[in-house]
């Protein structure tokens, strides 16, 4: 270099402070509730307070009388104007309404809405709309639900089965023409030990801290619908709006802002959505509703839910030779968008990350009468994860050998990847072994062992858990996903050389403005400043899948990448043209754009974009103008691992566990930008924790929710977790150029077996071998006084 | 109807509100001052903590015309002069945020916080925030975020 400008840093890999901090820390990031439209009217919804009815009367002259209200909708006047609500899988599914028409199926379906000038009197309005039911039998326990007990819930669903009854795993067929047992019933007649345990994953609630909103702005003139939404995947919703509203894709610009967390539960394309966007239509005014928190609770899909039936078999030098589950899913009253499929990724893992010749899944999925579920971080991984975990564990204990010796004996080994799996996943890499020994040596597992003995000796009970988890992310491929697999990204080289980038995966809170903007900056070698990254609005990026499923680097981050390397080509073009160079010479380098062995002649990155736009002379076969695009298909999921260890103490009066130590190491492959990786795993970790510990959705028989808000449901506070200690290895993928697996989703996966883990080791004195999520301090103080053994 | 005239962010704001009126409302729907946020209806989240006439308070827990000669303080006053305020810099410097919905609420309990206690254990730090959820950072990092707030001066910061 002849002059003295500073070398730009290379940003990959670096702890990157976030773009998008410095408007968020000071209040001024704009959510769908902090947007105003003249003429805005809001809308409230009345929803059942029965689990399962028809309705016999419902009485809306109150509310219709009222000051302020513009109009009142029942269920049977949106049925007039909205079809029922479709669904993304390709399963059966009962007809749902958005606004529930003659029966309601759980409480909090929605039955009628109001439209009023404000959202004190549109929420008056709607508590003043009587609705008479008679009530029909409550369908809450979902085995007794596969036997039609106590009723049934959707007429052409008998026995309320969703999904009957699929197998999966060796000696099944892909099309189920042939299941062969042969290999299952050999490993479980040879072995010398076998664990057979039920276990519940159970029901939670996503509770992003934002709730959800919605604003649908339809504009008679123009014949256009925008509708702005708390939602993760806005090109989805501007599908799905100009379906339902008999409209042309073209002529439906969604937006999703600022949004306040997702874990899923912003995936599906919700009845408010829908309504809004009717009732919009409609009336010919924009509308806008806002969810409470209390009407989250029951209005937003749940997650987890999952009964495992799990059984091993195994030698007694550890070999595990087969592997059973029976998976029964409690999907709750409807199918949404995903809920049907997110059970299948649990049975597509089932076999975690071992060499299990020979396994069986079989799954059933179960109408009952509560809200239903959907995806929630992690979306059926981590309850694979849980189960093959926790049985792991089992037989460790049965075996009386370390719980890590008991893995190392399983793991699929480096060598045999790509790895087929029983269940039809081909795994991408991975080095098993290589995690748990640095976990083992972070965690200082011997010394840990010492000192949990020593506890005990003390009398105290302290306990270790160890859980090794595998992942499926990145998703796509097209062929795994009813929306398309792919992401789409465009950059273009702005005329000052500022370089502006869309992106179809629309974040909330994953840091993509970020992370993309580190690596343009790296790959057009400019000021990290200069690249700016837009998102979330189907009227600025102009195709998309979104944001779940840890996908946003692996496939998201691709398509930018690929994009910008066909720009790069076109700009290199341009300045061979000016500098009178071979394109195979100019070098990008500094904010400069040059040739090989010649720094003297470099140009500004500027200059020449500014020539790119006003080419003269047009170098010959070119056009002007630096923008490109590129949609990306990914060949493979990708296959992130980790290991989770814990250490729990509970408190031998009342039964109290206190998490005392976790240490995560995860492999992501290589990381763009540690600090939000770090970020992103400390969230999974919580929530996965609060699953272990404190979270549960708890039903009633009569199908009420009695952890409806945040009065009833633990969420985790600062105050109940240790400082998470971290490590990570790294196993790139060959799937995409960055060798990126994702990590958005890892931390939900090793928590949970790896702290029910500790909390039987904790209590192993007391002959317990399993104990079910969450653990309630009433339920550890029963087993540590003899009432409670399982 | 009800008058009331608050000082927000140093200015006296007047209106004219229903009684029911609560001051998260007042702020965000009167006021514009959409950065405090509402993310429950029980008063457990913090989302829409602000600091009233000294003190952190969840604004969602009082009515308007209980704050009504009341000296109010939103995450929109927080920085002074175009100068992010220590707590600020901290959530950023130490990625203290992800989605931000519980940021602004986060960052109000942080400065009451730290003006109690300018240099807090961790424990401490843990135990101050207890009343504010975040379901995105698992915490850790908003407590580095205040720890850093506070080796520059977070406890002493106008606000
Ligand atoms: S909005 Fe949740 S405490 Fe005020
Ligand atoms: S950053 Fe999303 S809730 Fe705290």
């Amino acid at each position: 270099m002849t002059t003295s400008a500073p070398v730009l840093p290379k940003l990959i890999g670096e702890r990157v402070k976030r773009r998008e901090d410095p408007r968020l820390v000071r209040g001024l990031g704009t959510y769908v509730d902090d947007l105003k439209v003249t003429g805005m009217r809001h809308v409230a919804f009345k929803r059942s307070d029965i689990a399962h009815g028809t309705i016999r009367k419902i009485d809306t002259s109150a509310a219709e009388k009222m000051d302020g209200v513009e109009a009142v909708f029942t269920g049977a006047d949106i049925a007039k104007i909205l079809a029922p609500m479709p669904i993304g899988t390709p399963f059966p599914s009962p007809p749902h309404y958005a606004v529930a028409a003659d029966t309601v199926r759980y409480a909090g379906e929605p039955v009628a809405l109001v439209v009023a000038a404000d959202r004190y009197v549109a929420k008056d309005a709607a508590d003043a709309i009587v609705v008479t039911y008679d009530p029909l039998p409550v369908v809450v326990d979902p085995e007794a639900a596969m036997e039609g007990k106590p009723g049934v819930i959707h007429k052409d669903f008998p026995n309320n089965l969703a999904v009957a009854l699929v197998p999966s795993g060796t000696g099944v067929a892909p099309d189920f023409s042939k299941i062969d047992n042969t290999a299952v019933d050999k490993a479980f007649a040879e072995a010398e030990v076998k664990i057979s345990q039920r276990m519940v994953n159970h029901r939670l609630v996503p509770n992003a801290m934002e709730p959800r909103g919605v604003l649908a702005h339809w504009e008679p003139g123009k014949e256009t619908m925008t509708i702005w939404s708390s939602t993760q995947n806005p090109h989805i919703l501007k599908t799905m709006i100009a379906a339902m509203n008999g409209l042309g894709q073209h002529q439906v610009r969604a937006i999703a802002p600022e949004v306040g967390g997702g874990f899923g539960a912003k995936i599906n394309i919700y009845a408010e959505e829908y309504v809004c966007s009717v009732v919009s239509k409609k009336l010919g005014i924009p509308v806008k509703w806002i969810e409470d928190r209390t009407e989250a609770f029951v209005a937003t899909t749940h997650g987890r839910d999952i009964i495992g039936y799990v059984d091993i078999a195994a030698r007694k030098d550890g070999k595990v030779l087969g592997l059973k589950m029976r998976l029964i899913a409690d999907i709750g009253a409807y199918n949404m968008l995903l809920t049907a499929a997110v059970p299948t990724l649990t049975m597509l893992m089932a076999n975690g990350t071992y060499d299990i010749p020979a396994i069986r899944t079989t799954l059933t999925e179960v109408f009952t009468n509560k809200t239903p579920t959907d995806a929630y971080r992690g979306a059926g991984r981590p309850e694979a994860t849980y189960f093959v975990e926790r049985a792991m564990d089992m037989l460790a204990r049965e075996l009386n050998m370390d719980p890590a010796e008991l893995r190392r004996k399983n793991f699929i080994k480096p060598n045999q990847f790509p790895y087929q799996t029983q269940m039809g996943a081909v795994y991408d890499s991975g080095d098993y072994e290589k995690t748990l020994d640095v976990a083992l040596k972070a965690a200082n597992w011997k010394g840990l062992i010492a000192e949990r003995d020593k506890a005990r000796k003390e009398g105290r009970l302290v306990g270790l858990g160890l859980a090794f988890y595998v992942e499926v992310c990145g998703l796509g491929p097209s062929s795994s996903l009813p929306t398309g697999g792919w992401e789409h990204g465009q950059v273009t080289i702005e005329r000052d050389g500022r370089i502006t980038a869309t992106t179809g995966a629309s974040p909330h809170g994953q840091g993509n403005e970020t992370t993309f903007a580190q690596m343009l900056a790296d790959q057009f070698s400019v000021p990290f400043e200069h690249v700016t990254i837009l998102h979330g609005d189907t009227g600025i990026v102009k195709q998309g899948i979104g944001t779940f499923g840890s996908r946003s680097q692996a496939v998201a981050g691709t398509a930018l990448h690929l994009a910008g390397a066909k720009v790069k080509k076109k700009m290199a073009q341009f300045a061979a043209a000016m500098l009178e160079a071979s394109e195979d010479d100019i070098v990008f380098e500094n904010g400069t754009i040059g040739v090989k062995g010649a720094p003297a002649k470099a140009k500004p990155f500027a200059a020449i974009a500014g020539y790119a736009y006003v080419p003269v002379p047009l170098p010959q076969g070119m056009e002007p103008g630096l923008s490109d695009e590129a949609f990306f298909e990914p060949a493979n999921n990708t296959y992130p691992f980790g290991c989770h260890i814990s250490m729990l103490e509970i408190d031998r009066e009342t039964g109290e566990p206190t998490l005392v130590k976790l240490i995560a190491v995860d492999d992501a492959g290589n990381l763009i930008n540690p600090l939000i990786v770090e970020g992103q795993i400390h969230g999974g970790l919580a929530q996965g924790i609060g699953q272990a510990m404190i979270e549960e959705a708890v039903y009633n028989d009569e199908g009420q929710l009695m952890t409806g808000s945040f009065m009833d449901y633990a969420m985790p506070r600062a105050t109940d977790f240790p400082r998470f200690e971290m490590a990570s290895t790294v196993t790139p993928t060959p799937v995409n150029p960055f060798g990126a697996k994702g990590v958005g989703e890892a931390g939900t996966l090793g928590s949970t077996p790896c702290i029910v883990s500790a909390a039987v080791d904790a209590l192993s004195p007391f002959g317990v071998k399993h104990i079910d999520m969450m653990l309630r301090p009433e339920k550890l103080w029963k087993i540590i006084n003899g009432g409670g053994r399982s | 109807m009800i008058p009331v005239a608050i000082t927000v962010n140093g200015k006296v704001r007047t209106a004219h509100v229903e009684p029911r009126t609560l001051l998260v409302h007042f702020l965000r729907e009167h006021l514009n001052l959409t950065g405090t946020h509402v993310g429950c209806d029980t008063s457990q989240c913090g989302a829409c903590t602000v600091i009233v006439d000294g003190r952190s308070a969840k604004s969602c827990t009082i009515f308007a015309v209980q704050a009504d000669g009341s000296t109010v303080t939103t995450i929109e006053g927080l920085a002074a002069d175009g100068k992010l305020h220590p707590v600020q810099e901290g959530f950023w410097e130490e990625h203290g945020l992800q989605c931000g919905y519980c940021t602004p609420g986060m960052i109000m309990s942080a400065v009451n916080l730290l003006q109690d206690n300018p240099s807090p254990d961790e424990k401490q730090i843990r135990e101050g925030i207890a009343g504010n959820f975040c379901r995105c950072t698992g915490y850790q990092h908003i407590v580095n975020a205040i720890q850093h707030a506070a080796k520059h001066g977070g406890g002493k910061a106008a606000r």
